[in-house]
């Protein structure tokens, strides 16, 4: 249990819009130990984007970082020097992207790209060519040399995303970011990709942040989870805990409408009434009372937050 | 990717050929015989009789035009009327004085226009982009053959700095380069401009694409990422406008010839038109839009080129 | 902004230049010929010792008649070729598209050269030459417009309801056109301007001593080592012709733009 690869305290962050002032990530607080796989749990507009941006700093020009710290291996990355933080990414912390069609440069063959991102490595091309190719390997891809010379396009979807990870990890990163990285692909591919992810976490040894609304994908993989809701974190936990013994609404809400989980046939699909609230504005108390059928009186006064212990969740009435 | 071209091409020779032959109709469709058109209302019937059977005026039409295809087929462009020269021979030798203007002046418009372009994309809104913005529209818009006067003036006239007329003593590069500079400030300054938005527009759309992203993500420095990743991609739509652009490089070339006394297809072609020295008309113009017409093909096979690449992305997956 | 008080500018100019200007444009004066600006000639005397500020007057005239019946004339045939091609049968769409292909493969002044070779340099032969030139440029706009209209729901709907086709264009194909063949227009004139003067340059435009900013240029190009007051007078309001429109075009654009995809862009 050493310390913690990852350590985000109290990170707020808002965007500057015309609409107003976004509030859209409020008082993170999470750790990453070594070597663990935690997934992070929500609908779209929860922030799970603006928090990844927000750890390798590459946030969009009106996003304002209002207080907290991101402390990776005991150093703020928020106040690190930019040319300090560039050298971090893509050596110590590396990024697995969604979109796996728009991801790769589409004018540049796989192998140069594969030796773009080595710029650091002093050693000659063709150990850095060879070096990429043993990485492709690794990440299931057959024929890798010839495969080194074509360009995306030429790939189907979920080899890009492969490729994608043997960029990532490439260089033994001690924290691999990946971002919703099966969300476009099929069922099968998803299967497949995840397997091979936890192989080369275990052969590598790295921490990963894994970003997913798919519940199964994070069921399989993540040791543990962290459930957000419009900016904040309502709940987080081992997996199983989290899964088997939900304590915020929102999260026993999200369990309920997972499509894996319908016993009987029907044409309705469940889903969670009313709609996100409003960053611009957001209401007094817990952000979620509009939505919960079972909120008290206090909750629309009293912001709630994470209580203590290993399985924690931020509702006046959760059972501790 | 072959059959594309094949019919492009096949395209553009119909359209050369429907070209040629409007020329050819539109001189015998003016009032009047084509020999008066010639010598003017004035000349004799004798010397018009004459000049009909030397240059078979008196055949039937279609005769005239068989005749005329089967010249050209062999390279003939018909003969000069005032110094029987070959007019093949004759613009031939003008057209490489025309064509390194065009060049050196395209070449110096992507010089200045693609880093420019550039700068205004990164730096957007800054006081460059700004002032960039507003010249490039003013030199879009100013006709080429006022900078070239204006130019005249004010650099060769009134200052000396650079020469005033001609081409440059033959074989003296320096000499050739210096009398290029002004021709080609005053065609490709509208050029620069034009560039300069195409790139700065296509920079803007790539810096927002999701690999350039990823790029970041990895840790390259900014500097590779403009240069090496999203310039390379940006620049595409400025190859293909250029094939076009020639067309009215042409036109331009010949003003700034003209202007400056420089030797070159322009030039022949304005005396041969004050002078009513007729094949030498047909055949500059002809030259010319064959030209034309073949940069433009280039550009479309080229732009061909490049996309499909892109659009298969879209349909594999 | 600026754009617009140019363009007013030089229309009132343009249209009064007979009440605006001091001298008379062919007064001929050989004793005070090439003299630089002074009072009672603003923009100095060309090589005759005519006042060049009252030719510059009445060369906006020619240009702004020049710029009228040329873009008014292209703009109307190009409207109606363009909506045949784009509306009528494939055949008659491919016959028309290699004509004005034909037609543009020609670089612009070589082509106008050509034609004032065969019929004799005059306003009116450059005039037809800027027609000839220009129709294809407004007729493609109008065929891509049309070909996207055409198979939107709401002509088919007019369609079956048995609208004829004139009625179909007239009604629905061109108010949605109208928007964005203005906004060429205007981006034209300073292309039409510039090829009148620069014709009128060569010595193919308006004959002597009627007065075009072209010719105006091409007498100072003569006499450039004695005065360079000519070149620049003939220059000045050529600048602000095609400065000023473009200005006043690029915002036509901005206006009517937004609103153009709010209106017709459902699909």
């Amino acid at each position: 249990m050493g310390k913690p690869v990852l350590d985000i305290s109290d990170l707020t962050v808002s965007y500057h819009t015309e609409r107003g002032h976004l509030r859209a990530l409020r008082n993170i607080n999470m750790q990453i130990e070594p070597g663990r796989i935690i997934g992070i749990v929500g609908e779209s507009g929860c922030g799970k984007s603006t928090l990844i941006s927000a750890i390798i700093r590459l946030l969009a020009p009106n996003a304002l970082v209002e207080e907290g710290s991101v402390l990776f291996k005991e150093r703020d990355l928020l106040g690190l020097e930019p040319e300090a933080m560039r050298g971090l990414r893509g050596d110590e912390i590396s990024m697995v992207f969604q979109d796996p069609m728009t991801s790769l440069n589409p004018v540049r063959t796989i192998g140069q790209q594969m030796t773009d991102i080595q710029y650091r490595d002093d050693r000659p091309k063709a150990e850095k060519l060879a070096r990429a190719a043993r990485m492709l390997d690794r990440v299931g891809i057959a024929g890798p040399t010839e495969q080194l010379g074509r360009y995306p396009h030429h790939l189907s979807g979920g080899m890009r995303q492969r490729v994608a990870i043997a960029m990532a990890l490439m260089t033994e990163p001690a924290l691999l970011i990946a971002d919703e990285p099966t969300t476009a692909l099929d069922a099968t591919l998803e299967v497949q990709i995840i397997h091979r992810l936890q192989k080369l976490q275990r052969d590598f040894g790295c921490a990963i942040l894994f970003v997913s609304h798919h519940l199964g994908v994070i069921a399989e993989l993540c040791d543990d989870v962290v459930v957000m809701y419009a900016g904040e974190i309502v709940e987080s936990g081992a997996t199983r805990d989290v899964f088997l013994e939900p304590k915020h609404p929102y999260t026993r809400k999200l369990l309920e409408c997972d499509p894996a989980r319908i016993e009987k046939a029907s044409r309705n699909l469940p889903v969670i009434a009313g709609t996100l609230p409003d960053l611009a504005d957001l209401p007094d108390g817990c952000i979620f009372r509009p939505r919960c059928d079972v909120s008290i009186d206090n909750c629309a006064h009293e912001r709630p937050t994470l209580d203590g212990g290993d399985h924690c969740s931020a509702c006046h009435v959760a059972v501790p | 990717m072959l059959s594309f071209i094949t019919r492009r091409s096949l395209l553009s020779l119909l359209i050369l050929f429907l070209a040629v032959s409007l020329l050819f109709a539109m001189i015998h469709m003016m009032p009047g015989d084509p020999a008066s058109v010639l010598l003017g209302p004035r000349a004799s019937p004798e010397l018009k009789a004459e000049l009909s059977q030397r240059m078979g005026l008196d055949q039937p039409i279609l005769v005239q035009l068989g005749r005329f295809y089967a010249d050209l087929a062999r390279g003939d462009l018909g003969v000069d009327v005032f110094s029987d020269r070959q007019v093949a021979d004759i613009v031939f030798e003008q057209l490489p004085y025309t064509l390194a203007l065009v060049l050196v002046s395209i070449g110096g418009a992507m010089l200045l226009g693609i880093p420019l372009g550039c700068f205004s994309a990164i730096k957007r809104n800054s006081l460059l982009d700004r002032v960039t913005a507003v010249m490039s529209v003013a030199f879009i818009a100013i006709p080429s053959f006022v900078v070239a006067l204006y130019l005249l003036l004010w650099l060769a006239v009134n200052w000396r700095w650079f020469p005033a007329i001609g081409a440059g003593a033959d074989g003296d590069f320096v000499d050739q380069a210096r009398h290029l500079v002004l021709p080609a400030i005053a065609l490709g300054l509208g050029w620069v401009g034009y560039i300069a938005r195409l790139v700065r527009a296509s920079m803007l759309e790539v810096m927002e694409e999701n690999h350039i992203r990823t790029a970041r993500a990895f840790g390259l420095s900014e500097r590779t990422i403009i240069v090496h990743y999203a310039l390379r991609i940006a620049i595409l739509p400025t190859v293909t406008i250029l094939g076009l652009g020639i067309g009215s490089m042409l036109s331009g070339a010949l003003f700034a010839e003209i202007v400056f006394s420089r030797p070159g297809i322009g030039k022949l072609l304005h005396e041969a038109v004050m002078t009513r020295n007729y094949p030498v008309v047909m055949g500059s113009v002809l030259v010319t839009t064959a030209f034309f017409v073949l940069s433009t093909l280039v550009s479309d096979i080229v732009n061909a080129a490049l996309d499909p690449r892109l659009r298969e992305s879209e349909r594999s997956s | 902004m600026a754009g617009l008080v140019i363009v007013v500018l030089v229309l009132l100019a343009s249209i009064f230049a007979a009440q605006l200007a001091p001298h008379d444009p062919l007064e001929v004066d050989v004793y005070n010929r090439l003299q630089g600006p002074s009072w009672q000639h603003w923009l100095g005397t060309d090589q005759l010792g005519r006042d060049v500020f009252s030719r510059v007057l009445l060369g906006g005239r020619i240009a702004l008649k020049v710029a009228l019946v040329a873009i008014s004339v292209s703009m109307a045939i190009g409207l109606l070729l363009g909506m045949m091609a784009g509306f009528g049968p494939a055949w008659l769409d491919r016959i028309l598209v290699v004509c004005f292909d034909t037609v543009r493969s020609f670089p612009t002044i070589m082509f106008a050269l050509a034609i004032v070779a065969l019929t004799g340099p005059s306003l009116n032969t450059v005039i037809g030459v800027i027609i000839i030139t220009s129709i294809p440029v407004y007729a493609r706009i109008v065929r891509t417009q049309t070909q996207a209209l055409r198979d939107q729901d709401f002509i088919l709907a007019e369609r079956a309801m048995g609208a004829s086709t004139a009625r179909i264009l007239g009604n629905h194909i061109l108010p949605n056109i109208a928007a964005p063949l203005l906004i060429l227009a205007s981006m034209d004139v300073p292309t039409v301007v510039a090829m009148e003067a620069g014709l009128s340059f060569l010595g193919l435009g308006v004959s002597p001593p009627t007065p075009s900013w072209g010719s105006i240029l091409n007498d100072g190009y003569s006499y450039i080592r004695n005065s360079p007051w000519p070149i620049i007078a003939g220059g000045i309001p050529l600048i602000l012709v095609t400065l000023g429109f473009t200005f006043f075009g690029e915002s036509m654009r901005d206006i009517l733009d937004p609103k153009l995809r709010r209106k017709g862009g459902s699909s």
